[in-house]
């Protein structure tokens, strides 16, 4: 029993480091899809989080880093905002041309600030915190109490966020405006500052999730390196039902199966790397289909 | 929104990489010079650079337009493109006897059938469980790509097994070229294709039946002779066989082997080519080939003046976002009505 | 004397061509039940809708306890202590009903003090409501009991109901009179828009008559009665307006064959909960102009559609001869695709035997060749087959519609409401081609919410209500199948 425990337990810690950035960005698009906006755009907004995370880390340290990642990701919600609440324009296409823009503003800015040739940057990280006495609960002491940061921040989002949404008037609100935003106004809601609001609260943890990979995880910045997470994260969205706890345990599922790679290295079976790559993603198209049933959105999202 | 509109976004994209390289500290203006000799600047450069990378561009362009004009979204051309790729490979490396005409055609068949494939699924999850076609052709997106990965390293990888792509498909699978040039007869398939799209929409019961649900799903529905959601998903299912079919073309005139990356995105660029050609199969055309330079032009960008060419996403993304903002100002345009959730099936 | 609840002075309102109020006057006095009674379109929902901030008018003054008042808004309507309780259910399907009364109300949202608050409302106004059940789940009198609840959650000293029996059933009517009974007891003002002259009888102290955007009446209730109040809302009794032009009775027996066959059908409701219709059962020979008078909402629009193809009954039998040529309610949604040009949408119609499509190709001059016949036929004013649909008035745009569905001969016509929002010559043209269809042989089914139309068109009369189809009796006055409509002959 106990050789398995140290592998087990560093397996849910790799699960929940994983599920880390991808549980950010799947908060904020849970405000902004209750709201009725859904943002292909998170993908390019986590992003511009990562790349501002490594510029300010460069610059004077994670902290700035993770300053400039959430302001990044705000700039381009509200860049968002402002085509889809503003000008009333179809999300989705605006979502796609936003993390266009996103790809090729940090791929221009990136080579610009680092030089081409991509050399492996080296950044200062986010440390780990170690919360006493917690980090040695057997199994799950690591996975939740010594982690950096943003673990933390995401975990603690998850009942803020529910708070929110379900005990305050303007998470009521907000609510309403997703699932029937014309009767929302009729109730007096001012619905199109409440989408923006909320879209621009997305972009903040897209943001947030971009400089988590940057100085919590990888430690260095690379092109496209978020690859597809934002998509992800959409998914993981639908897959917890619209509601921060689902969202938080679908992520730590998402997570978990992508660890599961460092599992199979532990345990010296030779698989593929490419199929722990493919594995969430068919996980989540198997699970939006087949598992879950008919999933029921806010009624009036996507509707401009 | 005309040609004119069309023009001011594609100036619009353009002015803004212009500010926004000035001001990243390029030299805006040799930039711009670069894009444009790489683009247009001799003979060798328009055919073998810009007709080049529009012939993926146009094809997968006209199946986009095909999708939207049909009122469903298909953001995983990028994917369906892979797959059509790696079948377009594994076919090629089969045929190395059979005569030329009838091995690019089983290699042109077997891509579309695998784009085909790679569409199926979303459009059971769509038609079975409401599942969002953008999120489910979005995710086979990376799966594609892992894929490729998974190929070239494994079953298909070169018989040296040193690098990670496949060995060359066999002469008879590869489409003859231009002489003096590099390019391939793809772009004689891309035209007709365009031919062909263009009298599908406007001068049969099909096409006719597609535009309307596009236009009008509820009128298209009540009219009592049209089945919307079937046209729907007859659409996405033809938009995966034709970006299917430009991977296998992509490889058959092109790479002559897999590769990863073997798309520079074409899969999301079309998405603006398709836009801004308004959906119309002539447009696609043309807008095609204006991408098709940016492309080429960016190439030449990077090695000339230093500036990756990954800016010319921004373009796309504010010509995208152009006609958007025109269209909203309007109230009306070519995109389908309604939005996913609200569509039929 | 006591200052009035609420006073509507001379309120003038246009919606474009349609004069829905001409000078209306309305008082409404403390502790009282005003009915409002009038047919369609007379504009009681209009006077209602300036009352409650939701429509400006274009001329008259508000005043609210004496005191005048701009209502730009409900919000507006609310701070003076008017609430509003509409036709159509405006509670989000998808919140509970706490949170629904919440959000109207403006209320904090803490789960626990929420659920005792609004239990402790809804039993103190006498509709106890589940505060924890979600609004979507409700039966279609508790969705009414919350639309009341959300409207009583604050200082409501006016009550304006917008038909609010007319889906309930006989003891969910009582239990609303009971609590709106209490309500004017306490003090409070209450207007009672409704068809149901039974109810006004019954139910109310003083009742005010509009008729065509005027008040014809306005009085205790004491001395009227069901005839009276009939009398006044439509005019003469017995006399049929002539409302529209070459409004003439079609005389003689229609014994041609059967077209139109339906035999016990029952038709869900459209979005699922109950049957729309019951057991219907006509026929309808060709050449008969067969006309249906419902109030919104009793399976009329269901029984067209099934009757057109566009719906399946859940059982009975249906027997259409075919083709059919369906005139459906809303042109720019279901009728007509605005962004194609006439021809387009003229093609939209094609039946497979159309001389335009060959092989499955669409050779579209022989296409544009027919429209631009239709255009002229029918005298459809536009730039030409190729404008786009929507740069037709809405006139032209039906006459388009009505174009497509008629020039291919059909042997059965359905037509919903095909005059609505048309001006009377327009209209006119309309019920022309209507007639025309039927001389040449066709079986014709058409349903307009204006009883006039109804009447002026139609060789025999059904009356729907509650989903029960009722042959009215030849001969029959026009107050006694209005009355039929509302009682259904109950």
């Amino acid at each position: 029993m106990t050789d398995i425990e140290p592998m087990v337990a560093g397996f849910l810690a790799a699960a929940v480091r994983v599920a880390t950035p991808l549980l950010l960005a799947a908060i904020g698009e849970t405000i902004s899809e209750r709201a009725g906006v859904i943002n292909l755009g998170l993908e390019g907004m986590m992003l511009a989080g990562a790349l501002a995370a490594a510029l300010g880390a460069t610059a004077s340290g994670p902290w700035t880093g993770v300053l400039l990642a959430v302001v990044a990701g705000m700039a381009f919600a509200a860049l968002f905002a402002l085509i889809t609440v503003g000008a009333r324009t179809d999300q989705i296409i605006a979502g796609t041309a936003v993390t266009l823009a996103a790809v090729g503003l940090t791929g221009t800015i990136y080579r610009r600030a680092y030089g081409a040739g991509g050399a492996g940057l080296s950044l200062p990280t986010l440390a780990t915190l170690p919360v006493p006495a917690l980090d040695r609960i057997p199994l799950i002491g690591p996975a939740l109490f010594d982690q950096p940061a943003p673990t933390y921040l995401a975990l603690l989002a998850v009942p803020l966020v529910w708070w929110l949404l379900f005990r305050t008037r303007l998470g009521l609100a907000l609510r309403a405006t997703g699932e029937a935003a014309a009767l929302a106004r009729a109730a007096g809601v001012r619905t199109r500052l409440v989408r923006a609001g909320a879209v621009i609260a997305g972009g903040a943890f897209a943001g947030l999730a971009g400089a988590t990979l940057v100085l919590a995880q990888v430690g260095t910045f690379a092109e496209k390196m978020t690859a597809g997470r934002g998509y992800v994260a959409i998914a993981i969205v639908v897959l917890g039902r619209w509601h921060p706890a689902g969202v938080a345990v679908a992520a730590l599922l998402f997570g978990a199966a992508s660890a599961l790679q460092f599992v199979f290295q532990a345990m010296g079976l030779e698989v593929p790397y490419q199929l722990f790559l493919m594995l969430p993603y068919a996980l989540t198209l198997l699970a939006l289909g087949g598992a879950v049933g008919r999933v029921r959105a806010p009624a009036d999202l996507g509707r401009p | 929104m005309g040609a004119k509109a069309s023009a001011a976004a594609l100036l619009a994209g353009l002015a803004v990489l212009a500010g926004g390289l000035q001001l990243a500290g390029y030299d805006a203006v040799a930039a711009l010079g670069a894009l444009w000799n790489g683009a247009f600047g001799s003979w060798y450069a328009f055919t073998s650079a810009t007709l080049v990378r529009s012939v993926p561009l146009i094809i997968i362009g006209l199946g986009i337009a095909l999708a939207f004009r049909g009122g469903a979204f298909n953001i995983g051309a990028e994917g369906q493109f892979y797959a059509g790729a790696i079948a377009a490979t594994w076919i090629g490396l089969q045929v190395s006897g059979l005569p030329a005409p009838v091995a690019i055609a089983a290699l042109l068949l077997a891509a579309g059938l695998a784009g085909a494939g790679w569409v199926a699924l979303p459009v059971v999850l769509k038609r079975r469980f409401g599942v969002l076609e953008v999120i489910s052709t979005l995710l086979l997106n990376f799966v594609a790509e892992s894929l490729v990965s998974l190929m070239v390293q494994g079953p298909l990888q070169e018989s040296q097994h040193i690098y990670p792509q496949s060995d060359p498909i066999a002469d008879a699978a590869r489409l003859p070229l231009l002489p003096g040039t590099r390019l391939h007869a793809g772009i004689v398939l891309a035209l007709a294709g365009a031919g062909a799209l263009f009298v599908l929409f406007n001068y049969t019961w099909w096409g006719f039946r597609l535009r309307a649900v596009g236009a009008g799903p509820r009128a298209a529905e009540i009219s009592g002779r049209i089945d919307a959601g079937g046209m729907t998903a007859a659409a996405l299912l033809l938009s995966g066989t034709i970006a299917g079919v430009a991977g296998g073309v992509e490889v058959s005139g092109v790479s002559y082997a897999l590769y990863q990356n073997l798309s520079p995105g074409y899969g999301f660029t079309a998405i603006a080519v398709a836009l801004l050609a308004r959906l119309d199969p002539r447009g696609v055309v043309v807008t095609g080939i204006l991408f098709g330079a940016l492309e080429a032009g960016a190439g030449a960008m990077q090695r000339d003046a230093g500036v990756p060419a990954v800016a010319v996403y921004v373009v796309e993304a504010v010509v995208i976002v152009v006609v958007l903002l025109v269209d909203a100002y309007r109230r009306r345009g070519p995109l389908p009505a309604g939005r996913p959730a609200e569509r039929a099936g | 004397m006591t200052t009035p609840a609420l006073e509507l002075r001379g309120i003038q309102k246009r919606f474009g061509p349609v004069h829905a109020l001409r000078g209306a006057d309305f008082t409404l006095m403390p502790g009282e039940l005003h009915a409002l009674l009038g047919e369609n379109g007379a504009g009681k929902t209009t006077l209602m809708h300036v009352a409650y901030g939701l429509t400006r008018p274009d001329g008259g003054e508000i005043r609210v306890g004496g005191a005048h008042v701009a209502l730009p808004s409900p919000r507006a309507a609310r701070r003076v202590g008017i609430g509003m309780v509409h036709q159509h259910f405006t509670s989000v399907s998808a919140l509970s009903v706490a949170e629904n009364v919440a959000l109207a109300a403006g209320w904090p949202v803490d789960p626990k003090a929420l659920r005792e608050r609004v239990r402790a409302l809804s039993e103190r106004i006498g509709l106890p409501l589940d505060p924890g059940a979600s609004a979507g789940s409700l039966t279609v009198g508790l969705k009414q009991r919350l639309e009341i609840v959300k409207a009583l959650a604050t200082e409501t000293r006016i009550l304006l109901l917008d038909e609010p029996t007319a889906v309930l059933a006989p003891g969910e009517t009582d239990d609303l009179l009971r609590v709106v009974r209490s309500f004017t007891a306490r003090g409070g003002a209450a207007v009672l828009i409704t068809h149901k002259l039974d109810e006004a009888l019954a139910a109310a102290d003083r009742v005010t008559v509009l008729r065509r955007g005027e008040v014809v009446f306005a009085g205790a209730i004491a001395g009227q009665t069901a005839a009276s109040l009939s009398a006044a809302m439509i005019g003469d009794a017995g006399a049929v307006t002539p409302t529209v032009l070459g409004a003439a009775p079609r005389a003689g027996p229609h014994d041609g064959p059967v077209l139109v066959h339906l035999s016990g059908i029952d038709i869900l409701r459209e979005g699922g909960a109950g049957l729309a219709v019951r057991q219907a059962s006509l026929a309808v020979p060709a050449g008969e102009i067969v006309g249906v008078a419902a109030v919104e909402g009793n399976g009329q629009r269901e029984l067209l559609r099934a009757v057109a193809g566009r719906l399946q009954p859940l059982a009975g039998r249906l027997e259409v001869a075919g083709p059919v040529g369906f005139i459906a309610e809303d042109r720019t949604t279901e009728g007509l695709i605005p962004d194609f040009s006439l021809t387009e949408n003229i093609v939209l119609g094609a039946t497979g035997q159309d001389p335009w499509i060959r092989r499955r190709r669409i050779d579209w001059r022989a296409a544009r060749d027919y429209t631009s016949h239709l255009l002229t036929e029918f005298g459809i004013v536009s730039p030409g087959p190729d404008a786009p649909a929507a740069a037709l008035s809405g006139g032209n745009q039906q006459k388009l519609v009505a174009a497509r569905e008629l020039a291919r001969s059909p042997r059965v016509v359905v037509a919903e409401d095909p005059t609505r929002g048309l001006d009377i010559r327009a209209a006119g043209e309309i019920h022309q081609r209507l007639r025309a269809a039927a001389t040449g042989g066709a079986a014709v089914l058409v349903h307009s919410s204006d009883l006039d139309e109804v009447l002026a068109l139609a060789d025999r009369v059904v009356v729907m209500s509650r989903g029960v189809l009722i042959e009215v009796p030849p001969g029959a006055t026009r107050g006694a199948i209005g009355e039929l409509m509302v009682t259904g002959g109950r």
